[in-house]
């Protein structure tokens, strides 16, 4: 293959992953603003999303179906660690408070660990197979790689239409920009605080769906997703959701042209370099604003 | 009946106590004035009515129903809305927006059926946002409702901020220092605005330095000082008791200023 369709490919495999990262990176920041939580849990929505995905598909329930109650669940974890853990410990510290969702984190993947065993397990190929591949410009592209942009690009148009253009999003808005305003004008805080958690977790059952066929579905995929959508999150802006999707891209892009030219075992360093950059030159990301408030408004 | 009762409440912040035996009543449709120096507690005794701080001892009522210990949503619910000393906005949502929230507890649609009932949905929300206009036109804000609320001048916030207070539809409204940063003609339109909302049937209670507009337009006084109340009555009585008088302007009772003197004093804005 030339270089030029070389060069597009993994554009290609950058766009897919970086669109995972984005998901994780949106999630970081609907919860971030609506909250101060820095839910470092939020790579094992991801994992959740396939687990139960592929255990319902092997139940004999259609592929659609078995997504759709996949999404439900993990939003339902995501409410419940919300109200569980969250809810009364608000007034601890940031540090704390990212303590406890790094403990969750190790409990959820032990938790899938006992149900689903370690064997990497995957989704199958929504349509075609793994073999099956479309021509662009050269390129080879399997076709699921245009149902994880496809999906992932309607949900956060969805998002965002929510977040502008509803009587609940524009809460959650008020919410993250202001609690006590929002709470004199009737909103209930906590409800909001539990949504965000339930929308960040469905987003994130959803990718992890989505991109089971792709990279398969292993109960310890969360971790590193945490810590790139995080990387991702900085980088578009902390408190930003569509900052996450510029920030995901980016951090997927340069992973995968990283891949291209250092040693396998360098993989994740894109990600790291990309996230101590950032943080040294320009620690409000590259669509946020230096100083207080905005940074948790969106 | 009372329409809201403050009874006996106390307050205090470490060793400070920053309101203490603190009891009055405010009658349905009445503009309530309370007064007091710096540091009187005013602003400790809006935040107890409006469930942001819980009182130690006493209780309010509103409407015989006891709301210590009820949310801040709770009670804005039950018709109790407030402004702040500072305007507190939504900084980076615009200025229709802003006032939009505030028809949050006048509106509907739960997240589950603003999700599944589109046609619904679409057409509540075009309520909110012809109701949130019904409210921004009084306030002259009908050219700046695409602005972002933090790009807007103090005064302009602060319109911004009864536009919001008021789309929620309150039978109670707290104002804190409405006119501190208002110049003189931006402060005669408030005094008008202020008229127009009792007229409509909302009750207020008013802290206010500026005592020329508190006179003008308060049926009854609270003073507080140091965190307790020291006279209660219309406001030509407050303005000739000694009590208020040595507390405002640190003479002696004996020393008393002739009224036409003491008038002027108080006009001034602090
Ligand atoms: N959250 C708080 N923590 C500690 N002290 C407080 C707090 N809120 C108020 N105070 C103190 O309580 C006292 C009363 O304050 P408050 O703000 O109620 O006065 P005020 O009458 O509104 O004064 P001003 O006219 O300056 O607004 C002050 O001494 C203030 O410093
Ligand atoms: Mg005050």
């Amino acid at each position: 293959m030339e270089n030029g369709s070389m060069a597009l490919q993994y554009l290609l495999s950058g766009i897919t992953k970086g669109s995972i990262y984005a998901v994780v990176a949106i999630g970081f920041n609907l919860i971030y603003s609506a909250t101060g939580v820095l839910n470092f849990a939020q790579g094992e929505f991801v994992m959740l999303g396939g687990m139960v995905a592929i255990m319902l598909a092997q139940l004999g329930l259609p592929l659609v179906v078995a997504v759709g109650a996949a999404v439900i669940v993990v939003s339902a974890v995501g409410c419940l660690l919300e109200i569980t853990f969250f809810r009364k410990l608000r007034h601890h510290s940031i540090l704390h408070m990212i303590i406890i969702t790094i403990g969750l984190s190790i409990v959820i993947q032990e938790i899938a660990l006992h149900i689903w065993d370690e064997k990497v397990r995957s989704l199958p190929y929504f349509t075609g197979n793994e073999v099956s591949s479309l021509k662009f410009f050269g390129a080879a592209i399997s076709p699921q790689v245009l149902w994880v942009l496809g999906a992932i690009a309607v949900s956060v148009v969805l998002l965002h239409i929510f977040l502008r253009y509803t009587l609940q999003g524009r809460a959650m808005r008020a919410c993250a920009s202001n609690p006590e305003a929002a709470m004199l004008a009737g909103i209930n805080i906590p409800n909001m605080r539990t949504l965000s958690f339930g929308l960040s977790a469905a987003l994130g059952g959803l990718a992890g769906c989505v991109i089971s066929p792709i990279t398969m579905t292993h109960y310890e995929m969360g971790a590193p997703l945490a810590i790139k959508g995080f990387a991702a999150a900085i980088l578009g802006g902390l408190g930003n959701p569509m900052g996450g999707v510029i920030g995901g891209l980016t951090v997927g892009i340069l992973e995968a042209f990283a891949v291209s030219r250092l040693p396998a075992a360098f993989n994740d360093v894109a990600a790291f370099v990309v996230l101590l950059l950032v943080l040294f030159v320009r620690p409000h990301g590259l669509l946020g604003r230096p100083g207080g408030e905005a940074v948790r408004e969106h | 009946m009372a329409f809201l009762e403050v009874e006996n409440v106390r307050r205090s912040f470490g060793g400070l106590v920053a309101l203490d035996r603190v009891s009055f009543t405010v009658c349905r449709g009445q503009i309530k004035g309370l007064i007091g120096p710096n540091g009187a507690g005013k602003t400790t005794l809006f935040n107890m009515v409006s469930g942001l701080l819980a009182p130690e001892v006493g209780q309010i009522r509103f409407k015989d129903r006891t709301i210590t210990g009820l949310k801040p949503f709770q009670i804005a619910r039950l018709g109790i809305s407030r402004t702040f000393q500072n305007p507190s906005l939504f900084l980076r949502m615009t200025v229709l927006e802003n006032v939009m929230v505030g028809r949050h507890l006048r509106s509907r649609a739960s997240f589950l059926s603003s999700s599944l009932r589109l046609p619904g949905q679409v057409r509540e929300e075009q309520h909110i946002r012809a109701e949130a206009w019904r409210h921004l036109e009084p306030l002259g804000l009908a050219a700046l409702a695409d602005r972002p609320a933090g790009s807007l001048a103090f005064g302009q916030r602060r319109m911004v901020e009864l536009a919001r207070a008021l789309a929620t539809e309150p039978e109670l409204l707290l104002l804190d220092e409405p006119a501190s940063g208002l110049n003189t003609r931006e402060k005669a339109d408030l005094n008008q605005v202020i008229r127009r909302i009792r007229a409509s049937g909302v009750t207020l209670l008013l802290v206010e330095h500026d005592m020329a507009l508190v006179m003008d337009l308060a049926d009854d006084i609270v003073v507080l000082h140091n965190g307790t109340p020291i006279a209660h009555g219309p406001p030509a009585t407050i303005q000739n008791d000694p009590n208020v008088i040595q507390v405002y302007l640190g003479g002696e009772p004996d020393g008393i200023p002739p009224a036409g003197e003491l008038n002027l004093k108080w006009t001034r804005p602090r």
